[in-house]
This record gives structure tokens, C-alpha cells and sequence, in this order.
């Protein structure tokens, strides 16, 4: 058992760490999601794993840790009201931004401004289509 | 009544932000005085609060009377109260400079100022570790939310970043405090230094993981260098009171790692005492030179007071790191001076940006301020930022350089700490030129909320009253260093005297 969690937390916290690092918000916001799973399944792991164990005493021979319980609750109220908010703030941000990037001046770069200022350039200064180009030319 | 007074700071902002909200649908003129209101208060609250720890040394309020360490406990020591008092100071001016129109820019600002203090407040006076968390999270969301107010392109790209870092940072925290509950089996922090100085051997490496997690947390809000970079965006794009109050959030970080780090990994911790200084020592250097540089290019009046908030993490960090009562005492009084000057200076940003119609804040020479009351205040910020006599930027600097000593060691902190001095003062004298004295007089614009100075002058008046009142300030800021650097007795009052090592 001990080695499902640690396998499935690791798992989950590489994907998680993966996804976040992904230029646009909806697969950021997945990879939060999961990195959010893995850190409750740690959490909850920390009371030590144990079967048959309820979290009352008297109940059975052994019992378990309640406190790790609770605070898995807790972080996952909490990791709840945040991932609505970070969605809610993506849809906004989708909306006034008028793109699902999560770094604005990404889109600038490779898709707008960059472009344009190439193209005004080249048209400006036909006689110097070299230096034009490496002026304009978006950073990699 | 008087026993409870301890709880007040959370239980106040709490009750107030809740009718704000269940009445979000009423006139601002109602809002404005029930806010107003609140935050007087809190206040009065938090200096009752501050002379009780001054006389009383550390006291404890034990939440359903569940007995430390099983229950959660709000511990008021003369740090908190410090912290306390600092942040009801800058919740009065930011709430009248609000009240004066921007609020209407946006949705229940009233409210989440309330919740913004309800958070601060707690995390300030949380004597657990998971707890903490929580208050921290309280703090964060009113946070997202005040960001972006008032909405806008740079607003809402700035708060993403905000957002999703703060959100990695929140899973950091979890499993730094996972781990420390494995190991230690408490979450109690008074406890958790009592274990810690007595842990085996064998979990060393697993309370160094989860010490610097924390830490690692704890820079992230505090924007220290590679995990800063989210700030000067969020600050300079946040409207000017809101970025006004963020003085104070970055400041949390810093409280927390004064907080935890003392207690948790103090003297105390055998192998761990002092976790992660030297790094930290490093890191706030780097810190400070990049934010030189950054206060040297920036283009308007908020993103470079932004810079400046960056410079004074790195200076406070050193002093934390250096370690000594002195370095201490000095960082405390550059906390309280930064953060309050800080926030002045934003506040007479957003003065700026209301009286100069399209060039707002930036420093093109379109619009000058023909106010001189304007100018005045803005020449006293500068003064008092950039560390000149005879406000209380100078005073801080001058205890933090006198704490490090002179010795070869300490070259590079004078070097940085002179260079910030200096970068500060040809920074705002070019911004002052280009916003007071160059170009034709600007024409205020009608669609702008109009923004009173007012606010800003009280928190200037504090920055005399720091210098003024200096050695009474300087003798509980150093008790404050030697309570945190000695927290025997906190712990004692948390836990009672058969958990200290020693029976002591």
C-alpha cells in the first residue's frame, strides 16, 4: 500500500508539474488541480496508512490519526474555493485579454506586435531588408 | 470582556466584512462609515492589544478551551502586536483614499478589505502551523480579488500570475506542514520547537526538507529574487490605494519567516539552528541589486515604488539573516518604516495618476502637477524611501549598517545598501522633475475618480513620529528581537513549564 501512494502521489505531482508549466490557462489550471490531489493524498498519508483503523478510539484494536483527516478536509475546502476562483478568473481573463495565454506579452510576442512590426519595417526601410529582419525577428 | 480581547482582531473584521456583504447591495455613503468604522476599531483594538504585550509579556488565547498543544491557539507576543498595529495604521488612510470615488470602480471593495485584515490579522496571531495556512489563504483570496478591482488588461494579466504562483506556493506550504506533522507529530509551533530541539537524528533531513519548503513559501509572498518576479507587474497594476494596503503583504512573508524560522529553527534546533540564513544572506543580496536596477528603469511612478518594495525585501532579509538582536531590532524598525512609507508613496501615486488626465503616472514630460502641497509630499516620501535625514528611511538604514558592522565580511551588504540609497534618490529626483516640474499643467479628467492627498499625509506624519519618537519605539523593537531570539518564554506561556528542555 505504502508503495501505491508514493508511485500515485508521484505521478500525480509530475503531471501536475508538467501540465503547470504549459503555456495556456486551462492546462495550468489542470496541473493545479493535481499537484492539489497529490498534496491531499500526501497530507493524508502523513497519519501513517493503516487498514481497519477508524479515527475513533474503541472502536477497533488500533486507531488511526484523526488530526491528518481533518486537515485533508480543511485543504480540500480551501483548494476548492480557489481552483473556482482561478477558473472564473481564466474565463475572465480569456475574455479581456482576448486570449488563453498565461503570459500576456507571450501572445504579443509571437503572434502580434512582432509580426506587424516586421512587415512596417520592411516596408520602410526596403533599401535594409537585413537589418529589418533581425530587428523583427521574435525572440525564441 | 478584557480576555477575549485577543480574538477581537480576527472576530472584528470578520463580523464587518460579513454585514458589508450581506448588504453589498447598499449605497456606498452606508459602506464607506461602516468601513471607516471597522478599521478605527481595529485600531483602538490593536493598541490595547500592544500595550498588553508590552506589559505581560506573551499571552495566549485558547480557542473552545481546547488545551495547547491539541487545540489551536492565538498567541500574542510583542511581534504580533507590532504586526497588528502596522497593519490597522495602513487600513485607515487606504480606506479613506478608497472612499474618496475608486471604489466605485468596482464590486464590494469594502468587504474585502474587512476579509483582506481579518487574514492578516490572523496569520499574525496564529499559534499553529496549519492554521497559519488557512489565515494565509483568507489573506490570499481577498487578495486576488482586491488585485484585480476595478478590472483592465494589465490587472487581470498580473493577477493570473498572482493567482497560480500563490496557488503553488499554498500546495508547498501543505506539504512542508504534512511534513512537519509527520515528523514531529504537532502542529502547535511553540510545541514543534520543543520537538525539533529534540529530534533523533535520523529525521533531520526530513525537518531540513520541510524547513526549507517553508522558507521557500515564505519568499514567495515576500518576493524574494527568483521568486519575486510576480510583483512589480502586480503592485504598479493594482489601483493605487489597494496597492497602497499590498505594502503590508509582502510583509507577511517576512513576518512569517521572522516568525517561524526564529522559533522553529532558533538556538535552540542543535543541527537546524539557523536554517537557511546563509542562503537567505545571498538571495536578499541579489534581491537588493536586482532591485536597484529595476527602481533605476522603471518608466512611472508605481512600478518604480514597486522596485522599491523589492529593495526593501532584500534589505530586511539581510537583516534577518545576519541574525544578532541589533540586526533585528533594526529590520523591525525598517519593516515598519517601509511598509508605511511604502504605502504613503502609492497613495500619492494615485493622487498623481487622478490629476494627470492620460499621462497618468508615467514619467513623460506631458503633464506636470502644479499643486506644490502635491509636490511636497511626494519630495517627503522620497526623502523618507530613499533613506536621507532627517525622516525614517534614514534611521533604518543607519541601525541596519550599524548592526551589520564594518567588518570585510559586510562590504558587499554597505555597497548595496549605499547603492540603494542612491539609486532611490536619482530615481525620484527624476520622477519628481518630469511629474512637478516639466511640461504644461495637466488637466485633471473628468472620468477619473478624483483621489485626495490627505491619507497620504497621515502616514507621512508617522515617518516624523518614528524619528521623533525613536527611543521608546527602539526599546520595544528590541525586546521584540530578544523575545523572538529567547522564545523560552513564549513557549512557556503557550505550553506551560514541564515542556521546556531542562524543566526550566
Amino acid at each position: 500500500m505504502e508503495l501505491l501512494m508514493a508511485v500515485s502521489i508521484g505521478v500525480l505531482t509530475a503531471c501536475g508539474i508538467y501540465l503547470m508549466l504549459r503555456a495556456r490557462t486551462f492546462p495550468v489550471v489542470m496541473g493545479l488541480m493535481m499537484l492539489g490531489y497529490a498534496v491531499n493524498l500526501f497530507l493524508f498519508s502523513m497519519g501513517r496508512l493503516a487498514t481497519e483503523a477508524p479515527a475513533v478510539i474503541g472502536r477497533a484494536e488500533t486507531h488511526a490519526d484523526p488530526l491528518p483527516q481533518a486537515l485533508v478536509l480543511t485543504a480540500i475546502v480551501i483548494g476548492f474555493a480557489m481552483t473556482a476562483y482561478v477558473v472564473i478568473l481564466i474565463i475572465r481573463g480569456r475574455k479581456t485579454l482576448e486570449h488563453d495565454y498565461v503570459d500576456d506579452r507571450v501572445n504579443e510576442r509571437d503572434h502580434g506586435v512582432a509580426e506587424q512590426g516586421l512587415s512596417k519595417r520592411a516596408v520602410a526601410m526596403p533599401e535594409t531588408p537585413a537589418s529589418a529582419e533581425a530587428d523583427g525577428e521574435p525572440r525564441p | 470582556m478584557s480576555s477575549h480581547l485577543l480574538i477581537l482582531p480576527v472576530l472584528l473584521p470578520l463580523l464587518a466584512g460579513a454585514v458589508l456583504l450581506l448588504f453589498s447591495g447598499a449605497r456606498l455613503a452606508w459602506k464607506r462609515p461602516i468601513n471607516l468604522a471597522a478599521c478605527v476599531a481595529l485600531l483602538v483594538v490593536a493598541v490595547l492589544l500592544l500595550l498588553r504585550a508590552t506589559e505581560g509579556g506573551a499571552q495566549v488565547y485558547v480557542l473552545g478551551d481546547w488545551v495547547a498543544p491539541f487545540g489551536i491557539v492565538l498567541v500574542l507576543d510583542r511581534l504580533s502586536a507590532l504586526m497588528l498595529v502596522i497593519t490597522a495604521v495602513l487600513a485607515i488612510p487606504v480606506t479613506l483614499a478608497m472612499s474618496a470615488g475608486t471604489d466605485r470602480t468596482g464590486q464590494n471593495f469594502h468587504g474585502l478589505l474587512q476579509f483582506q485584515l481579518m487574514g492578516l490579522n490572523g496569520a499574525f496571531l496564529t499559534g499553529d502551523l496549519f492554521n497559519l495556512f488557512v489565515f494565509f489563504e483568507i489573506l490570499l483570496i481577498a487578495s486576488y480579488a482586491l488585485l484585480v478591482f476595478g478590472g483592465g488588461r494589465a490587472r487581470v494579466a498580473a493577477s493570473m500570475h498572482y493567482v497560480i504562483l500563490n496557488l503553488f506556493g499554498s500546495a508547498l506550504f501543505i506539504i512542508a506542514v504534512g511534513l512537519l506533522y509527520g515528523v514531529t507529530g504537532t502542529l502547535n509551533m511553540a510545541d514543534m520547537a520543543v520537538r525539533i530541539a529534540a529530534l533523533p537524528a535520523e529525521d533531520v533531513a526530513l525537518v531540513r526538507a520541510a524547513g526549507l519548503l517553508l522558507l521557500v513559501v515564505f519568499a514567495l509572498k515576500a518576493a524574494l529574487l527568483p521568486l519575486g518576479m510576480w510583483l512589480p507587474a502586480a503592485y504598479a497594476s493594482a489601483a493605487a490605494p489597494i496597492a497602497a494596503l499590498f505594502a503590508i503583504m509582502s510583509k507577511v512573508g517576512l513576518y512569517a519567516i521572522f516568525r517561524v524560522h526564529g522559533l522553529l529553527f532558533g538556538d535552540m534546533a542543535g543541527p537546524l539552528a539557523g536554517l537557511g540564513q546563509s542562503l537567505v544572506w545571498w538571495l536578499a543580496l541579489a534581491t537588493m541589486l536586482l532591485g536597484i536596477l529595476g527602481v533605476l528603469g522603471a518608466r512611472d511612478l508605481r512600478t518604480l515604488l514597486a522596485w522599491q518594495v523589492i529593495v526593501s525585501v532584500g534589505t530586511l532579509l539581510a537583516g534577518w539573516s545576519l541574525g544578532t538582536p541589533e540586526a533585528w531590532t533594526a529590520a523591525l524598525f525598517y519593516m515598519v518604516h517601509s511598509t508605511w512609507m511604502t504605502a504613503a508613496l502609492f497613495l500619492i501615486a494615485g493622487v498623481v495618476v487622478a490629476r494627470r488626465g492620460e499621462a497618468r503616472d508615467s514619467f513623460m514630460v506631458d503633464a506636470r502637477i502644479a499643486s506644490p502641497v502635491v509636490g511636497l509630499a511626494f519630495l517627503a516620501g522620497a526623502v523618507a524611501l530613499a533613506g536621507i535625514p532627517p525622516l525614517s528611511g534614514f534611521v533604518g538604514k543607519a541601525l541596519l549598517l550599524q548592526a551589520a558592522g564594518f567588518s570585510g565580511d559586510m562590504t558587499i551588504f554597505w555597497v548595496l545598501m549605499l547603492c540603494s540609497g542612491l539609486a532611490g534618490l536619482l530615481a525620484f529626483s527624476r520622477a519628481g522633475t518630469s511629474l512637478f516640474w516639466r511640461g504644461p499643467v495637466a488637466e485633471v479628467a473628468a472620468e477619473q475618480p478624483p483621489m485626495p492627498l490627505m491619507p497620504a499625509l497621515l502616514l507621512l506624519v508617522l515617518s516624523v513620529l518614528l524619528v521623533a519618537g525613536g527611543g521608546p519605539i527602539l526599546d520595544y523593537l528590541a525586546a521584540t528581537a530578544d523575545a523572538m531570539l529567547q522564545p523560552a518564554d513564549m513557549i512557556r506561556a503557550v505550553l506551560g513549564d514541564r515542556y521546556l528542555p531542562g524543566g526550566a
